[in-house]
């Protein structure tokens, strides 16, 4: 990178610099002749005689003389504002683009470091220094040449300006800036090392309170909170002291400035008004000078200030390029060229002393490293203890970092001078954690078959527009052009034609590492829209009716209750079996229902509303007799209460004075209190005995009479039919069509069982799995288990095809079930590809065709597993070891 | 059943006798009804214990698996309590438990149970009465089987 940010800012933004300049220069003219004006005005103007007087060849009385010139000026008010507003926004745009380079560039450098360098530096600093470090940095860029040159132009141009009027003055104004020049950058420059102090102090109080966070039960379970405590306080006092001295300091500076500032109106007062009293000077030159005064002292401030940041921003950067330039950095052609054509790697592969010492252990004295040559057509086991070299084997012969000494060959293939763009392709690497990134779970999948975009995206003809400005945009600020909205899937790569191809292959694959009963659960759990996947729906129908049909069963029947239009069901709350279907917005959201008015017509029309009123009573009633002694912050109240804590209170005193008064007579307010009870009501879970048959045959016509009288509120509501897909439930829902029985403990595994059976009969298995890939895997993949994340780790390695597959540990989580059943179909997809395996268990090397057996960076055995396990050897010892 | 009749189930069980009627409602509100076919099984030894049941009615056999299968231990019948000791030191379930006929209980969940525990001295004390009785029971044992090696010895 650029040593110094002024080399940065020449290289990249000279052409917009110098335009800045040209525009700034061009101002200045009329900036003078804005300061002379006035004097003209009036001297000539208001004070003059001899009247008429030609002006751009026309003859003009005083008045009219005075309104033109009063014009002209009013017109330089604007060109003057005008040349303020371009140079702002232009330098704006130069900030931006220029920072928009620096952290792109610094961003890239992220993707380039030495891997041992994410030992050393925190996510958390990286993130601070691309992000915040950088973010002044961009200001600074916009101003640096452009706010000298304006800025110091101004100033200059109102200096010649006072020093044509009384030379005088001029040296007035001016005495005391040597002084100023003298000692504030003296001042400041402590200030900027107080400052430059004060981040190391932060960002070493970052450090410290992320390792208390991440160690936090070491605290809980050695009583170390005072500890911890004192050394915050006194980091926290440091940074204090620190902070206080730059106060002391600024605002010293501050009180020079402006003591300075003030000191010059008295000479302009004393010596000026001198002059204009001994008849030397006009008054009309001294109001004039006095004027542009007030405008010189923001130019001379602006100045002083330019110089403070200047600093700051020079400093600031070298710290932040240092921490981008560590040792060992990959170039970028390794990343970014396209090599012309792919070697496909095969035959022997070949390590010669290769140094398996970390990267940042590389300081001592290399006395050699492994040597071993096997062919890759062999499954081969990589054997060792802990500390023996096994891990970075994997990743040095995966092309996953780089060796201080020694190489790796494959067939003709230099492994340790390959770039990225051929090792990233040709071979594949998991490691025991992978992480994943939010997005879908088919987007984590195909990841690994994502390089460069390989088809762009046919946008509407404004949106290519936009699109194509962005793309200029980003070219210009030295950013990546690629459009992240394009298909960068490399459908080749995985051997399949195209979009459907890969889904499927994706589900093979998943059935390969074991993910498949996860992927179709996750599946059944998703929606679809059924219009654009009308035969998935059709056949989710069909399961609809299949289950059904084994739900008559007697065995099976009370497990479930199915939904009915013509019956009450008591394992849906009351709420459901009046709307009988989903709410797709917030009107009929079931916290909403007692305010509806539509809801309120519908109960009055049924004649249901006083019974709706006073089982609103009686529910009031009970909840305040059940938690009125229960703490407030009980989790009970979340779990089971109708009336939220808080609200009790105001419950248990309304019970009070309607106590005796008839629900008609109830004031409206105390009405919809209790009218938004009931709603909640399942009478299979609640067993209150509040909805008996009579009522629930009147709520079966406040349903029909809900769904026919809808109205305006058409498309709200997505209602349970037997005969439609519905788009706002889960697949399952949609097979089930009906609620699980509440106490029926075994319901919840035969149904699964039964709608896992039917899915299996009607082909629907894989399909589910394929919505399965839409599930939102959260952040770093949080929403899935550790085991299922490596699952998709291994699944997503195999799916690039590549001609090396290295597996580091990367199932050591899992039952030894799952790991054989992954072992075996790897060993099958493999047959004819190299297959490298770091193994946690000595003994799955029996598997293997070929073992590597290291210790302390060097291969100490190595061949066939059988001929190794004897007594005697490393791998005796390991295998003993478990 | 409806909540009041399952108070009064709740209120036989010895436990919670001394319980006032509303606290006893709540335990009933914060239970679930669950109802279990002849010959089902409510959890296997082993398993994680996250509540305790309360028959209503029907009976419940305690099985051990031994080498000769399934041996019954013991038969529960209405107004017993059991799996609520696990629930002290969360110990996986020692027992098997199967419905005997048709078995309604009431469901405890483990939070809900541990809480009135800590809140009601009359239940903890009764938990107390239990555990030392298991622990006398299992002195006296220690106590005849030193004996008898002691008698073996000389």
């Amino acid at each position: 990178m650029e040593p110094s940010i002024f080399k940065f800012i020449l290289k990249y933004s000279r052409r917009e610099q110098v335009l800045l300049l040209l525009v700034t220069a061009a101002s200045f003219p009329f900036l003078y002749f804005s300061l002379d004006l006035p004097k003209i005005i009036i001297n000539e103007a208001i004070g003059g005689s001899d009247f008429p007087r030609a002006l751009l060849g026309y003859e003009l009385d005083q008045i009219p003389y005075l309104m033109v010139l009063c014009a002209f000026f009013l017109g330089l008010v604007f060109i003057n504002g005008g040349f303020k507003y371009f140079v702002n926004v232009y330098r704006g745009v130069v900030a931006e683009r220029m920072l928009r380079r620096l952290r792109h560039q610094l961003f890239n450098r992220v993707l380039r470091f030495p891997l041992a360098r994410f030992r050393k530096q925190s996510e958390g600093e990286i993130v601070s220094m691309i992000t915040a470090e950088a973010e002044p940095l961009g200001g600074f860029v916009g101003d640096s040449i452009a706010l000298p040159a304006f800025q110091g132009g101004t100033l200059l141009t109102i200096l010649v300006f006072m020093f044509v009027q009384e030379p005088l003055l001029g040296v007035a104004a001016i005495t005391l800036y040597p002084l100023q020049a003298y000692f504030i950058p003296k001042l400041q420059r402590k200030v900027n090392a107080l400052g430059k102090q004060r981040i190391v102090e932060v960002r070493k109080v970052s450090e410290r309170i992320g390792e208390v966070v991440t160690g936090i039960q070491e605290v809980h379970a050695h009583d170390t909170s005072r500890l911890e405590l004192a050394d915050f306080s006194q980091r926290m006092g440091q940074i204090y002291g620190i902070r206080l001295k730059i106060y002391r300091l600024k605002f010293f500076i501050k009180f020079l400035n402006n003591f300075i500032d003030k000191l010059t109106p008295f000479f302009f007062f004393s010596i000026g008004g001198y002059l204009v009293i001994k008849g030397q000077l006009t008054f009309g030159a001294l109001v004039a000078v006095l004027a542009a005064y007030k405008d010189i002292s923001d130019p001379w401030k602006e100045l002083l200030k330019y110089y403070q940041t200047k600093e700051d921003a020079r400093i600031k950067y070298e710290l932040l390029v240092e921490n981008f330039e560590p040792a060992g950095m990959m170039e970028e052609r390794m990343q970014a060229d396209e090599p012309e054509e792919f070697p496909i790697l095969s035959g022997e592969l070949v390590a010669t002393n290769l140094d398996l010492r970390e990267e940042d252990e590389g300081d001592g004295r290399f006395v050699g490293g492994a040597t071993f040559r096997f062919d890759l057509k062999q499954r081969v086991a990589i054997l060792g203890k802990g500390a023996s070299g096994k891990k970075r084997l994997a990743k040095l012969v995966a092309g996953v970092g780089r060796p201080l000494y020694g190489s790796v060959k494959i067939g003709d293939v230099t492994l340790t001078g390959s770039p990225q763009t051929v090792t990233g392709r040709r071979i594949a690497y998991v490691g025991q954690e992978s992480r994943l990134r939010s997005g879908s779970l088919r987007d984590n999948l195909f990841y690994t078959l994502k390089h460069r975009p390989l088809r762009a995206v046919v946008y509407d003809e404004d949106v290519r527009q936009e699109q194509e400005l962005r793309r200029v945009e980003a070219a210009m600020a030295g950013n990546s052009e690629h459009d992240i909205n394009a298909d960068w899937v490399d459908y080749a790569a995985a051997g399949v034609a195209g979009p459907n191809e890969l889904n499927d292959r994706a589900v093979d694959i998943l059935n390969m590492v074991d993910m498949d009963e996860d992927a179709y659960q996750l599946g059944l759990k998703g929606t679809i829209d059924p219009e654009k996947q009308p035969e998935l729906a059709a056949q989710i129908l069909q399961a609809r009716k299949a289950l059904r049909d084994r739900i008559s069963d007697p065995d099976v029947a009370p497990l479930v209750e199915l939904f009915d239009r013509d019956r009450y069901n008591s394992n849906m709350t009351i709420a459901e079996n009046l709307l009988f279907g989903t709410p797709c917005d917030d009107r009929f959201q079931i916290e909403n229902l007692s305010a509806n008015d539509y809801v309120r017509k519908v109960l009055e029309d049924t004649g249901l509303m006083p019974q709706f009123i006073e089982i609103g009573r009686k529910l009031a009633a009970l909840m305040v007799d059940l938690f009125a002694d229960v703490e407030p912050g009980s989790e009970l109240f979340e779990q089971y209460s109708f009336i939220r804590a808080d609200d009790l209170p105001t419950f248990q005193s309304m019970l009070t004075h309607i106590e005796g008064v008839a629900s008609e007579q109830l004031t409206p307010e105390d009405r919809s209190m209790l009218l938004s009870l009931p709603f909640k009501l399942i009478p299979a879970r609640h067993r209150l005995s509040l909805v008996e048959a009579p009522l629930q045959a009147r709520l079966l016509e406040a349903r029909h009479a809900f769904a026919e009288g809808l109205g305006e509120h058409k498309g709200a509501i997505e209602f349970f039919d037997p005969e439609r897909y519905s788009p706002a439930i889960s697949i399952q829902d949609n097979i089930l069509f009906g609620r699980l029985a509440y106490g029926k403990p075994r319901a919840a595994a035969t149904v699964g069982m039964l709608i896992s059976e039917i899915a299996e009969k009607l082909g629907l298995r894989r399909t589910v799995m394929q919505v399965g890939l839409d599930y939102q895997v959260g952040i770093a993949g949080s929403r899935l288990s550790p085991v299922q994340r490596q699952k998709i780790a291994i699944a997503r390695a195999v799916l690039k095809r590549p001609d090396l597959l290295v597996i580091d540990e990367a199932t050591a989580a899992m039952d030894g079930a799952t790991q054989a059943k992954i072992m075996e179909a790897l060993f099958r997809e493999f047959k004819d590809r190299g297959l490298i395996w770091v193994l946690h268990r000595a003994s799955l090397g029996s598997e293997f065709d070929h073992t590597l057996v290291l210790d302390d960076g060097k291969v100490v055995e190595q061949g066939r597993f059988t001929d190794l396990d004897k007594p005697n050897t490393v791998l005796k010892d390991l295998v003993m070891a478990g | 059943m409806d909540l009041l009749e399952e108070a009064e189930v709740l209120r036989k069980v010895p436990m919670f006798a001394k319980l006032e009627p509303s606290k006893l409602k709540l335990l009933a509100f914060t239970s679930e009804y669950q109802t279990f076919e002849d010959g089902e099984v409510l959890f296997h030894a082993g398993d994680p214990a996250d509540c305790a049941f309360v028959i209503i009615s029907g009976e419940v056999e305690i099985l051990a698996n031994t080498d000769a299968g399934d041996v019954v231990l013991g038969v529960l019948g209405d107004n017993q309590i059991f799996g609520e000791l696990a629930l002290l030191n969360k110990a996986p379930r020692s027992a098997t438990l199967r419905a005997k006929n048709r078995l309604q209980v009431l469901r405890i969940k483990d939070e809900v149970f541990l809480k009135l525990v800590t809140e009601n001295p009359d239940v903890a004390l009764d938990l107390m009465h239990q555990l030392s009785d298991k622990l006398a029971l299992s002195h006296q044992q220690v106590e005849a089987l030193q004996s008898k090696l002691h008698r073996n010895g000389s």
